[in-house]
């Protein structure tokens, strides 16, 4: 147990953090159709984009080698797609089965409950892609682990991203009960367009390629490109990523503590539910 | 440390919770010593599980102080939590997990040395062990109020908060529960606030009974200091004689 080592983290206990991780990976050990449905879609979504990939190398040669980078945006999109799913549906989990009341009348900090679903959301992403990237090998000659270092790299940088987002949606839900559920499928796709999963951000009218700069999965989505196209890796979009990362994790993970405190004055954790 | 030197289980001052401009818990003081049993008594809306709510730091009050077992519950509240447990039929545990897999979660939660030894104890104590491997939505009502407890005592709570701990259950499951609680804290000297509507209940476990009416308390006192204030036989016609305000003698003054 870690005490103290983060300024106002005093307390933190991983044991806490691990009992919270137990009663999601009881829940997903209770349910083989859960874990199924985990890496259904993004197996789903890979064949599909894997064929249509195959048909482009038969019609152009410059799409011989866009066909890479097709399948490795949509395992990637799936990375931010599935890491903001895998946090929120933590969280509605809690909020489904009636125990937020339980679970903070025990020494259970907000802030490890946090750590909590931020960890469910990596198991999560992982069962939930490691299919899809495995089958991807066999089925269409595609490995995406041949990127070597820079997916780690993307990979970390989207689950930030993903779980920031997720945070996002948690308090939303928090706040205003489940009947905002379904922002935990649908609030991710507003940054799809914008994040240049399928073309270079320099399609975009001027505009919006500055808004777009703006976001961590748009310097991740560019830097796969560039190592699928030239084989070098632009540290200077994986630094911009990881501080936009930073900071809207800091943001929205503070926005979730708010919102928190803000149940804790309106009654929110007893009268939460289906 | 000698029992008067010990900090009440339960001290409240002044504790008020406005929504929307109206107070549903209004100005309330009292104080639990340790080792008591104490009812919340009130009818629906008086105000109860918004107190207990406070108590347990679910909800923050709009003013006031809650402080348990010495420790303030705005400043200090997690040195308070690790010693206090809560149940309430109207906070569920996880549907899906079994009643194993819930008990070692909140033994996780709390910290527990030897969760298996704890968890193994408690089926023994409250007779879990016919469906400890069942989901806990299959149970039935009096089973998952067996488990609720189980949860509830998981970390040898000093102070045991529990909204009403026999609702809806059959009076063979509720004189069951009653008997385990009286066991419970007559062997650990653990302290019981408990809010209910069933006054056998009260007039069986309680030292002490607080009566609120309108988020505030109206009277306080033991069963008997109440019936007599009263002029009645039982705890029952006293809570109906407040409830309906109705009541010939007045609250101690």
């Amino acid at each position: 147990m870690s005490r103290g080592l983060v300024p106002g983290w005093s307390g933190f206990a991983w044991h806490r953090v691990g009992a919270v991780c137990l009663r999601h990976l009881y829940v997903m050990r209770s349910s083989p159709i859960r874990l199924l449905e985990m890496a259904y879609w993004p197996t789903v979504q890979m064949v599909m984009w894997g064929f249509i990939s195959q048909f482009f190398t038969t019609q152009s040669s410059w799409l011989v080698q866009a066909a890479g980078a097709l399948l490795a945006a949509v395992l990637l999109w799936d990375v931010l797609f599935r890491a903001n799913l895998g946090l929120s549906l933590s969280f509605m989990e809690e909020m489904w089965a009636r125990n937020l009341g339980h679970l903070f009348v025990s020494p259970l900090r907000p802030y490890e409950f946090i750590v909590a679903l931020i960890t469910m959301s990596a198991i999560r992403t992982t069962i939930g892609l490691l299919p899809a990237a495995l089958l991807a090998i066999p089925l269409f000659h595609y490995n995406i682990f041949a990127m070597g270092l820079p997916l780690v790299g993307f990979f970390l940088l989207l689950l930030i991203t993903g779980w920031s987002v997720g945070l996002g949606v948690s308090a939303l839900v928090l706040r205003f009960g489940l009947g905002a559920e379904s922002l935990a499928w649908v609030l991710i796709f507003a940054l799809a367009p914008l994040s240049g999963i399928y073309y270079p951000i320099s399609t975009l009218p001027g505009w919006l390629q500055t808004v777009a700069w703006w976001l961590p999965s748009s310097h991740v989505f560019e830097g796969m490109r560039v190592v699928l196209t030239t084989g070098t890796f632009d540290w200077s979009l994986w630094w911009t990523a990881l501080v936009l990362d930073l900071g809207y994790l800091s943001l929205l993970g503070g926005l979730f503590l708010y919102t928190f405190r803000v149940a804790r004055r309106r009654g929110l954790l007893l009268n939460v539910g289906e | 440390m000698m029992p008067d030197e010990c900090p009440p289980a339960i001290r409240v001052h002044n504790l008020t919770k406005i929504y929307s401009l109206t107070p549903v818990v209004d100005g309330l003081s009292f104080e639990v010593p340790q080792g008591s049993i104490t009812a919340l008594l009130g009818g629906n809306g008086a105000g109860k599980t918004t107190t207990i709510a406070m108590l347990l730091g679910l909800l923050l009050p709009t003013s006031g102080q809650v402080a348990l077992l010495g420790h303030d519950m705005a400043t200090d509240r997690y040195a308070a939590l690790a010693q206090v447990n809560f149940s309430s039929p109207y906070v569920d545990l996880p549907g899906r997990l079994t009643v194993r897999e819930n008990l070692t979660i909140y033994a996780r939660l709390y910290g527990l040395p030897r969760p298996a030894e704890r968890i193994a104890e408690m089926v023994e104590d409250l007779e879990l062990g016919a469906f400890v491997t069942r989901r806990t939505s299959r149970l039935s009502a009096g089973q998952k109020t067996r488990v609720a407890l189980a949860k509830a005592l998981i970390n040898r709570p000093r102070l045991l908060i529990l909204d009403e701990p026999t609702a809806s259950l059959d009076p063979d499951s509720g004189d069951w529960i009653r008997g385990y609680l009286s066991r419970y804290a007559a062997e650990t000297g653990a302290t019981l606030f408990l809010a209910s509507h069933n006054m056998a209940e009260v007039e069986r476990l309680c030292s002490q009974v607080l009566m609120m009416r309108q988020g505030r308390i109206f009277d306080r006192g033991s069963v008997s200091e109440l019936t007599e204030r009263y002029g009645r036989t039982n705890l029952e016609d006293v809570f109906l004689d407040i409830a309906r305000g109705q009541e010939k003698g007045g609250p101690a003054q």
